[in-house]
């Protein structure tokens, strides 16, 4: 049987021992027994422990064995062929897979053929083993536990313990999900660091990717990869602060408007609309900002007589800053929501305008929020990826003038590992490099932020 | 003005010296309002272009030109085996049949007119003979109506993109095919309509022929997966972390790893996913089932911050009174909090949903960026989704793509309105305020 149909049958299986157990604990009620628990609950317990660990063992089986399987197969492959120049583990097991899968590309060596027959055999053997240790687990699981059917065994207790075992083990879902993304990260960029030096990575400032086998393509340029990532960090701080000088003030002043001056009415209708800015997807902006904004501000360039480049930072910047607008609104217009109507009536009560009050009083007192509110949009802006990736270009220019292509760590994360890669080459392994001070970053910003909003809120209580 | 100034001033000078500053005050007053409606005229107008922009290129993108000709359906031709088996189909010449019919319709002659004229027709108008014959074998040995896509250049021509004043040599239409596509024009067998390659086409390199409707199963099948895996781990964790999870380090780790994976840019999940799923587990690339893994990790903090506010929202009375009959905490919270808490939840999760619906990036990462023409029939058959579709036709410069992108962009729009609208709905009517 396949996973699927596995899954199924013991779904089958549980819900079998459910009917089973309640009904057979019905029954000891019947008979005149007090039963702890209530009925369904013996029913429950039986079906759980069928189902659970019989479920649990199919994921690993499920996921393990082709992992089991690649290992067997590379014992095939014979030694000359490892030992040649182009030998790669990845193109040896696609080679299997394929003739495995029925694929044939014109004739194969003996070796591939044979491995792919034992892989069938194997896939034979590992089914049956599947399908009976699935089934007998689940079976004798349920069957252990509907035996334990009797008046004075604490059912829902049993079951209530199993079930929080499970909200538990799901909130550790979040942990491990931090474990893979550092883990798949810092490995990476480890093997990356040993091929380059940290040093060259973090103050090199050229960028020149190539993979090992670029000479043997043709480029003859075999040798030149540089790591140096300063121009990517130099082009992801030029488009943040051009989205930021756009997001901050409008997003902003906009916050200010709704919350101090517009009638409930406008607020009503403006605040939607905003918000659906941020509802938009970052590939419409790409979109937006490669076929729309990009060749407007290089005409207007033109037309000023600047020379403006076709993928400038100008344009994936102003875009991004619209995309960060209400995320900067609806964040600073919290905190000015935040600041208590008193402040503001003490101010009016001794004279001032609107204006004088939210500059002299209410800014202040939101002022570290809105630092805050801004440092995430930072990181927001640092972390985008779509909008660079088709709006700004790709050459990693050393440099400050918006008018020029510049490029990004997330737009060389993309690049690099888009499409077909060798896992070996130290051009994949820099997109872990950069990924890891990506994380960084953004992790740093966040924190700062919210040490900003620890340390600075008042307490006005 | 020194301190012993101030307190000597007498009420009348401080009346007048306020009276003096008014006017400037009142001035700044005005420019600071000015200053917001200036800053919310600015954003709504980036809104405004936004959608214009793709509105005004996509509309005219659910829409293409077609040419309806009169096919003369010869069985010896079309299906030489006589079996009507796919093989013997594409076997036969269903090419030579449209071409004859075309030429018969454009009058043209003649081995260039003849090559010009064949231009004007697109290449999927054989597929679409095959499908109609198979659909309906009756209609071979019979003369039949049919209307073929014509080619993208063609179209572009008849939008006016392409201008007739352009001279033949910088233009991609010759002028023997305008005189063929004028007179087709002046018969009347010209129309312009709905694009039915739009909706139901999968991805093609030919402009005319290319459609979203492999993407859109993708968005679906990785979305279903997304859903599958996060709503229950989401209300799950929050239900733990809220009620019964106790104060102590391990929770505190957990709070702040949900906190910081909401800040962790998207693309990153799609490197977790390239790293563990493809590069560890040996999963194949492409498949909506890692698409729909990585994007449930990646709105699980969504879904899990907004389930716990739900949650916090239920008032302590409703637990008590459960407690108080004798419920216990696991009945309490599963019988009375949750049910009480799941529209709160549900919207929480729709609102994730949108957002797993329109990310590209992650899914660039897992290779969900290849050109896929089948359309996936389950989650480990390799697809593409939705906004990669969008990212990968705005590569291309033909002009019907521009217009079949935007188009896309306008049904994902649509797709997220209709969960944006879902998710207020559901928290206007079923919410309880207490």
């Amino acid at each position: 049987m396949n996973s699927f149909s596995l899954l199924i049958a013991v779904l089958l299986i549980s819900s079998g021992y459910f009917f089973l157990g309640t009904r057979s604990s019905k029954a000891v009620r019947t008979a005149g027994a007090r039963l702890h628990s209530l009925p369904h609950y013996y029913g429950l317990f039986a079906g759980l422990v069928a189902a659970l660990p019989a479920l649990a063992l199919l994921a690993i089986l499920a996921i393990g064995d082709d992992i089991i399987f690649n290992r067997l197969a590379l014992d095939f492959v014979p030694d000359e062929v490892k030992a040649g120049e182009n030998y790669k583990e990845v193109i040896v097991l696609a080679q299997i897979y394929n003739v495995v899968n029925g694929i044939n590309f014109g004739e194969q060596p003996e070796w591939v053929n044979a491995a792919a027959a034992a892989w069938h055999g194997w896939e034979a053997a590992s089914t049956t083993l599947k399908t009976v240790t699935v089934l007998a687990l689940s079976l004798i699981g349920g069957m252990l536990a509907y035996r334990m059917v009797n008046p004075d065994f604490r059912s829902r207790n049993a079951v209530e313990r199993i079930v929080m075992t499970i909200l538990a083990a799901s909130s550790a879902i979040a942990i491990l999900t931090t474990i893979g993304i550092v883990f798949s990260v810092i490995f990476e960029s480890m093997r990356f660091f040993a091929l380059v030096p940290v040093s060259e990575f973090l103050f090199g400032t050229t960028w020149n990717p190539q993979f090992e086998g670029a000479e043997r393509a043709g480029s003859g340029q075999m040798g030149l990869a540089t790591y140096g990532s300063v121009p990517l960090f130099a082009g992801t701080f030029l488009i943040s602060v051009v989205a930021l000088s756009v997001s901050v003030p409008v997003g902003l002043f906009s916050a200010i408007y709704l919350s101090e001056y517009a009638t409930p009415r406008v607020r009503s209708v403006v605040k939607p609309l905003m918000e659906l800015l941020a509802g938009v997807p970052t590939v419409v902006y790409g979109f937006f900002a490669a076929l729309t904004v990009a060749p407007f501000i290089r005409a207007s360039g033109m037309s000023l007589g600047l020379d403006v480049a076709s993928e400038s930072a100008l344009a994936a910047g102003l875009v991004m800053g619209i995309m960060i607008i209400p995320f900067v609104s609806s964040l600073s217009d919290d905190v000015i929501n935040a600041v208590p109507q008193a402040l503001r009536d003490a101010a009016y009560g001794l004279g001032s305008t609107r204006s004088e009050t939210v500059r002299q009083v209410v800014l202040p007192a939101a002022l570290p929020g809105i630092v805050a509110a801004v440092l995430l949009a930072v990181s927001r802006a640092v972390g985008e990826t779509m909008i660079v990736v088709m709006a700004a270009g790709l050459a990693a220019n050393l440099s400050l003038n918006p008018l020029d292509a510049v490029t990004t760590v997330t737009s060389q994360i993309v690049t690099i590992l888009v499409g077909d890669q060798e896992f070996e080459s130290a051009k994949t392994l820099s997109a872990f490099a950069l990924a890891l001070t990506l994380i960084v970053i953004t992790l740093g910003l966040n924190f700062i932020a919210l040490q900003i909003v620890k340390k600075y809120r008042e307490q006005y209580e | 003005m020194s301190n012993a100034e101030k307190q000597m001033m007498s009420p009348a000078l401080a009346a007048e010296r306020v009276a003096a500053g008014l006017a400037a005050r009142r001035g700044r007053e005005r420019r600071f309002r000015i200053y917001g409606r200036i800053a919310i005229g600015i954003a709504l107008a980036f809104l405004v272009t936004l959608f214009v922009s793709i509105f005004s290129k996509g509309i005219p993108g659910f829409f293409q030109h077609y040419v309806t000709i009169e096919v003369t359906l010869d069985r010896a031709k079309l299906d030489p085996a006589g079996d009507l088996s796919v093989q013997s189909l594409y076997d036969g010449d269903a090419r030579g049949v449209i071409r004859k019919a075309l030429f018969e319709a454009a009058e043209a002659s003649g081995r260039s007119g003849r090559k010009a004229a064949g231009k004007i027709i697109s290449k999927g108008a054989e597929q679409r003979l095959r499908s109609a014959i198979l659909d309906d074998p009756d209609i071979l040995d019979t003369t039949q109506s049919m209307t073929f896509a014509v080619d993208d250049d063609v179209d572009s021509f008849l939008r006016g993109y392409i201008k007739r004043e352009t001279p033949e040599k910088d233009r991609r239409i010759n002028d023997k095919m305008i005189g063929y596509i004028d007179t087709l024009n002046e018969k009347g067998l010209i129309s312009f309509r709905f694009s039915d390659y739009l909706i139901f086409g999968s991805a093609s390199r030919n402009a005319e022929m290319a459609g979203i409707y492999g993407a859109l199963v993708g968005s679906i099948l990785t979305l279903a997966v997304c859903l599958v895996l996060a709503f229950p781990l989401g209300v799950a964790t929050a239900v733990y972390l809220e009620e019964f999870a106790p104060k102590n380090r391990v929770t505190e780790l957990i709070e702040i790893n949900i906190n910081n994976l909401a800040a962790v840019p998207s693309v990153v999940f799609g490197i977790l996913g390239l790293a563990i799923f493809i590069g560890i587990f040996g999963m194949p690339r492409s498949i909506p089932l890692i698409g729909g893994v990585v994007l449930a990790l990646m709105t699980l903090p969504t879904i899990i911050i907004s389930s716990r506010a739900a949650i916090r929202a239920v008032p302590p009375s409703i637990r008590d009174a459960a407690l108080g009959v004798g419920a216990s905490r696991m009945q309490t919270m599963l019988h009375h909090v949750v049910p009480l808490a799941m529209p709160g939840m549900l919207t929480g999760t729709i609102i994730g949903m949108a957002q797993a619906l329109g990310e590209t990036a992650p899914l660039l990462m897992i290779g969900m960026v290849a050109f896929i023409v089948d359309v996936p029939g389950s989650v480990t058959d390799p697809g593409t989704v939705l906004p990669v579709q969008i990212f990968m036709w705005a590569d291309f410069a033909e002009r019907m793509f521009i217009l079949k992108t935007s188009a896309a962009i306008m049904v994902l729009l649509a797709f997220l309105i209709l969960m944006n609208a879902a998710a207020i709905i559901i928290r206007k009517k079923l919410e309880r305020r207490w």
